[in-house]
């Protein structure tokens, strides 16, 4: 805690100057990102010679394949959360339980995504996809082909996000794990008589909540971006649409890209209010002095 | 503490059964080139506390993980009331175990900590709640249940994890170095309540530490291991008094180890008194006498070839500090008055106690 305040001490005309700094770098920060930002918005509603109208937004609406590739967007973010969640957290937790040494395997594994651009990765994807007609018509396998890559639900999309999210969910989970003394609470709850699911429910997982919202935070911002993968195969979720609708409409383009970041931080507020709920029942101020008292006894 | 409430709790567990009897028979377990257990016997008696004592890296721990499920044996078999629960899974065990590290839920607060093996055994949430208070009443916490395990201190969060443990009835009570992580103060206090737990409830308990005080303590036998097998398993007092072997006697305790000289008859000669020697090592020949800080006798001798290098005052007791004719160290515990007299500098004549010494090989010097 004494490490917390060490400006409290410092003399009056030192305070002054690190305030000074902040306050230009949060100066600086803030019109880098905002101008940008007001300069999009003024663009969308401002018509010159005609004045303001929201027109560029009631637009959106009514234009066709908005709703659609949204509802797609959101639909693979969460089945790609779903999927890579599913993946990764017995993984990572296997190998922190039973082989240590695969540690940096694991970490090597997850990274290549972020080494590999996503132009070789629909590449190979699109080759694969092309080439399964041709040997597999007359298997079974065929109809798994069809099904994949099905427009109204790329399943395969779902498949490449997956990838594509591993490095990110890796960090954020490896980060949590960490913080946890993963080992001694397995073995405690399974002294207690838990079995492995109900370890894995009702002791790991409450403990990695916040690592796992931040898993699924950057991965929904991930698949509600794509544009690459999306695009070359042939679908349409909302990254591609946005591009599609903007080549005839300039000004309902930027409006539409500053809906999605309003629609991405809302999602990504939306989480973290999630996550707020289980911290709350924690007073971290109270509970510094509760302990210092309690040793006393 | 000492409600009715809580004494008609106490009165229930021991209603509930006595403790189960546990037996370890030859158990093997090596990591790669490491050999952390090589044949470790143990029987412990129901409602029996033994520590495990031995120094860090003997197997202390991986015997106790062995005995809780999360290990298992290359060879050798655990039993527990004659059954043998080798092959049985950790979660069907039924042992309560204590961690070295803090090991509370953090997301669940000590009433839900403590009802934690109570809802893997669907027990209904009225009765494990109820349950749960009676525990944390039991130790000493009775107004902590909705505290969450950052909010307690290193102390309340072991006493927790010993209410958790012992909320389901376990058959054995299993604490590895529960202590090891307080301060000292906290440490005396909650070894006493640990004891008077243990025996209040009657359970068979192995405690495991490296700190022979706390075992000398605490236990009803001590089992001193070295190197993954058992050394010696007796009561403290028979320990400390006739110790098995070297290790065991300079293990537990403080201990002097003087040249001496076994002669043809069986008996050595230190320090220029003849003595019986104790337990098999009798081949004849130059050795290390091994005598207890307060076997020896020490007397003020102008004329004397010893010499007081020093003086340690432990309360009723003073340890000097003294240099024999021929340079070796050798500490003596004689009463605080006593040795008022005999300041560093003194020369003295130091002779051992007439009693049966141990003696080992002679050490390298
Ligand atoms: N999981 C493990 N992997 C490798 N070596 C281990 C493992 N567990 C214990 N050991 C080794 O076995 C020996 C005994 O360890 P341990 O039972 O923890 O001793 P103690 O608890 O008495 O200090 C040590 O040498 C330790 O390094
Ligand atoms: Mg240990």
């Amino acid at each position: 805690m004494a490490g917390l305040n060490p400006t409290v001490c410092a003399a009056a005309p030192a305070r002054q100057r690190p305030r000074l700094w902040r306050g230009a770098v949060l100066l600086v920060a803030g019109l880098y990102f905002l101008v940008p930002l007001v300069a999009s918005a003024v663009f969308t509603v401002d018509i010159p010679n005609e004045g303001l109208t929201l027109d560029a937004y009631t637009h959106i609406f009514s234009a066709d394949g908005f709703t659609s590739s949204l509802l797609l967007s959101i639909g693979l973010g969460v089945a790609t959360i779903v999927v890579v969640l599913a993946l990764m957290v017995p993984a990572e937790i296997a190998v922190r339980l039973s082989a240590p040494r695969l540690r940096p395997v694991l970490e090597v594994v997850c990274s290549l995504p972020l080494v590999v651009p996503s132009v070789a990765l629909v590449a190979g994807i699109g080759t694969v996809l092309k080439w399964g007609p041709d040997h597999l018509s007359r298997t079974p396998l065929y109809r798994t082909f069809v099904a994949i890559q099905d427009p109204g639900f790329p399943v395969v999309l779902v498949l490449a996000y997956v990838v594509m999210a591993l490095p990110f969910v890796h960090r954020a989970l490896d980060s949590g794990l960490r913080s946890i003394d993963l080992r001694t609470l397995v073995e405690a709850a399974r002294n207690l008589g838990a079995s492995w699911p109900h370890v894995l429910l009702r002791v790991v997982l409450p403990n990695l909540k916040s690592a796992l919202l931040g898993a699924s935070f950057l991965t929904l911002a991930l698949v509600l971006g794509e544009f690459t993968v999306a695009q070359l195969l042939g679908f349409q979720p909302f990254a591609v649409w946005i591009v599609q609708a903007s080549g005839s409409n300039a000004q309902l383009s930027v409006a539409v890209s500053l809906l999605s970041l309003l629609l991405t931080w809302a999602l990504l507020l939306a989480l973290a209010a999630l996550g707020g709920r289980g911290a709350k029942n924690r007073t971290p101020a109270t509970a510094v002095s509760t302990a210092a008292a309690a040793d006393k006894e | 503490m000492t409600s009715a409430a809580t004494a008609a709790v106490l009165d229930a567990e021991r209603a509930a059964g006595s403790g189960a009897a546990l037996e370890l028979r030859g158990l093997r377990r090596t990591f790669g080139a490491t050999t952390a257990l090589d044949g470790l016997d143990l029987t412990v008696e129901p409602g029996e506390l033994v520590a495990l004592l031995g120094p860090s890296g003997c197997g202390k721990t991986t015997a106790l993980r062995v005995l809780a499920g999360f290990e298992r044996p290359d060879s050798g078999a655990v039993l527990v009331d004659g059954e043998d629960i080798t092959r049985v899974p950790a979660h069907r065990r039924d042992t309560g175990m204590v961690f070295q590290s803090y090991s509370l839920f953090p997301n669940l607060d000590a009433r839900g900590n403590v009802a934690f093996g109570l809802r893997m055994r669907k027990v209904a949430s009225a009765e494990r709640r109820a349950r749960a208070e009676e525990l944390l009443a039991l130790v000493g916490l009775p107004d902590h249940g909705t505290h969450y395990p950052h909010q307690l201190s290193g102390g309340q969060q072991q006493r927790v994890a010993l209410a958790r443990a012992l909320a389901v009835r376990p058959r054995l009570l299993l604490l590895d170095e529960p202590l090891s992580a307080l301060d000292a103060k906290v440490r005396l206090t909650l070894r006493e309540e640990i004891r008077r737990l243990q025996l209040e409830l009657g359970i068979t308990t192995v405690f495991v530490t490296h700190d022979q005080e706390e075992a000398l303590s605490m236990a009803d036998r001590v089992a001193v291991m070295r190197g993954g097998r058992l050394e010696q398993c007796a009561a403290p007092a028979e320990l400390y008094a006739r110790p098995a072997t070297a290790f065991v006697a300079e293990f537990v305790g403080a201990m002097n180890r003087i040249p001496g000289h076994v002669g043809g008859s069986g008996e050595v000669e230190v320090l220029g008194t003849r003595l019986p020697v104790e337990g098999p090592h009798t081949d004849a020949g130059e050795v290390d006498v091994l005598i207890r800080p307060e076997g020896l006798e020490v007397a003020a001798d102008d004329g004397g070839t010893a010499r007081v290098v020093g003086t340690t005052f432990l309360g009723a007791t003073t340890r000097l500090s003294i240099r024999l004719a021929d340079g070796t160290a050798v500490k003596a515990d004689m009463a605080t008055h006593a040795a008022a007299e005999l300041p560093s500098g003194t020369l003295v004549t130091v002779a051992p106690h007439a009693r049966p010494v141990l003696v080992d090989r002679r050490a390298a010097t």
